[in-house]
């Protein structure tokens, strides 16, 4: 059966909580998961008072701030600190969104912050993304065609067809969306997740690619697409304000646009 | 063999069961293949959803109209053929709606597989007996006994 509890050695005990120094009246308190493997005790939420007067816009600033001022062993994925890396994914105030472009003045009350929901945890704010990969990888994001490419040019598209892939091309494969999907949570191991069906669409429409065909015959199936059940969670969470739950619903339109 | 719920290590391989898998991450999401279905039960979920609007439509509107919840007066309603009809026709679409829904339910939550395949026996036949028995009392009632 689905699990609707966590398992006896996930669930969550109250953890350290780190006052603010001395002097600061600006203070806003962080709630952060951690969990750390070697130490095999349970994941607990450590609790840090931040001045605020010396701590950047971001959620990702305040993090960056606890590791580099209070907890070095805080450990979290951030690289481009500009919402184009999608490193920085995890669970803000309750929803699927990225550090860096979180700020904390959209955040009201506490800011809790833990990883991204439903997924392995390596450490702290990392989760294991390996089956996520491998099921972008599956969809074979790639231009498959027969037509060779012009000798001497790219293959070109018109302005309206490169439209088309404008929006789903944007994806930088945070895991926001797959992760806050209900359907992923129970059968992530056979349903393809708003994410790497986005991607099997920005192919279904490239007006470049041959393979729309054989693209949807690998998507026909109750679990790898029709596991989506237009919850639009993943809509609703995008950090980049895309929308999987339409490209979903144009997939299933394709496949019974060519069978009925 | 088929399903890998299990823990992920950090070298890569998945405990299933207390056994250790080193099948890569692609093989394990590619798995079986598709199944090149899921459209019809797509498809039938919306075709029996429409007819049930309009089905269901016809049935709050004929129990607001009706003169009366007595026996006599019930028999008297699915009497007319259209309204046996009619009727006759909300069974089979709602015990085939229901089916469909009951299916995907199923498929969500129940994950050992002996216990999901007796589920989805157990919910098809229960509904094939819902609507065999609704058939026959509508034909009951209508045609008289």
């Amino acid at each position: 059966m689905a699990e609707f509890r966590l398992p006896k050695n996930s669930r969550i005990k109250k953890g350290k909580h780190f006052a603010a120094a001395n002097g600061s009246s600006n203070t806003r308190t962080y709630a952060v998961y951690r969990y750390d493997p070697d130490s095999g005790e349970n994941p607990r939420v450590d609790t840090f008072e931040i001045d605020m007067d010396n701590c950047g816009p971001m959620v990702l600033d305040a993090l960056i701030k606890i590791k580099n001022e209070i907890d070095p062993t805080l450990t979290f994925r951030r690289s481009c600190r500009e919402g184009i890396c999608g490193s920085c994914a995890m669970n803000i105030d309750g929803g699927n969104t990225l550090a860096c472009t979180r700020a904390n003045d959209e955040v009201k009350g506490d800011v809790k912050i833990y990883p991204l929901p439903h997924m392995p945890v390596v450490k702290d704010l990392v989760t294991d993304l390996t089956n996520f990969y491998a099921q972008y990888a599956s969809i074979k994001p790639w231009l498959q065609a027969r037509t060779p490419p012009p000798p001497d040019q790219e293959r070109l598209q018109s302005k309206e067809d490169q439209e088309l892939i404008n929006e789903p091309a944007a994806c930088i494969l945070c895991a926001c969306c797959s992760t806050s999907c209900p359907s992923y949570w129970w059968n992530s191991d056979r349903y393809l997740g708003p994410a790497a069906l986005l991607a099997a669409y920005r192919w279904l429409v490239d007006s470049r690619d041959e393979a729309t065909g054989e693209r949807l015959d690998e998507l026909e199936d109750p679990f790898r697409l029709y596991r989506c059940h237009t919850i639009m969670n993943c809509t609703q969470t995008c950090p980049k304000g895309l929308n999987p739950a339409q490209a979903i619903a144009e997939t299933k339109k394709m496949l019974a646009e060519r069978k009925y | 063999m088929v399903r890998h719920r299990g823990v992920y290590r950090a070298n890569g391989s998945i405990l299933v069961g207390g056994v250790m898998s080193l099948r890569s991450p692609l093989g394990r999401v590619l798995g079986l293949g598709t199944a090149k279905d899921g459209t019809s039960h797509w498809w039938g979920q919306r075709v029996s959803g429409i007819a049930l609007a309009v089905l269901g439509l016809w049935f709050a509107w004929s129990l607001a109209t009706l003169s009366g919840f007595s026996y006599p007066e019930a028999v008297a309603f699915i009497s007319q053929p259209v309204n046996a009809l009619l009727l006759l026709l909300l069974s089979i679409t709602m015990a085939w709606h229901s089916y469909l829904g009951v299916q995907v339910v199923i498929e969500d939550y129940v994950h050992g597989h002996g216990l999901k395949i007796a589920s989805l026996l157990l919910s098809r036949y229960a509904h094939f007996v819902l609507a065999a028995a609704a058939i026959f009392a509508i034909l009951k009632l209508g045609i008289g006994a």
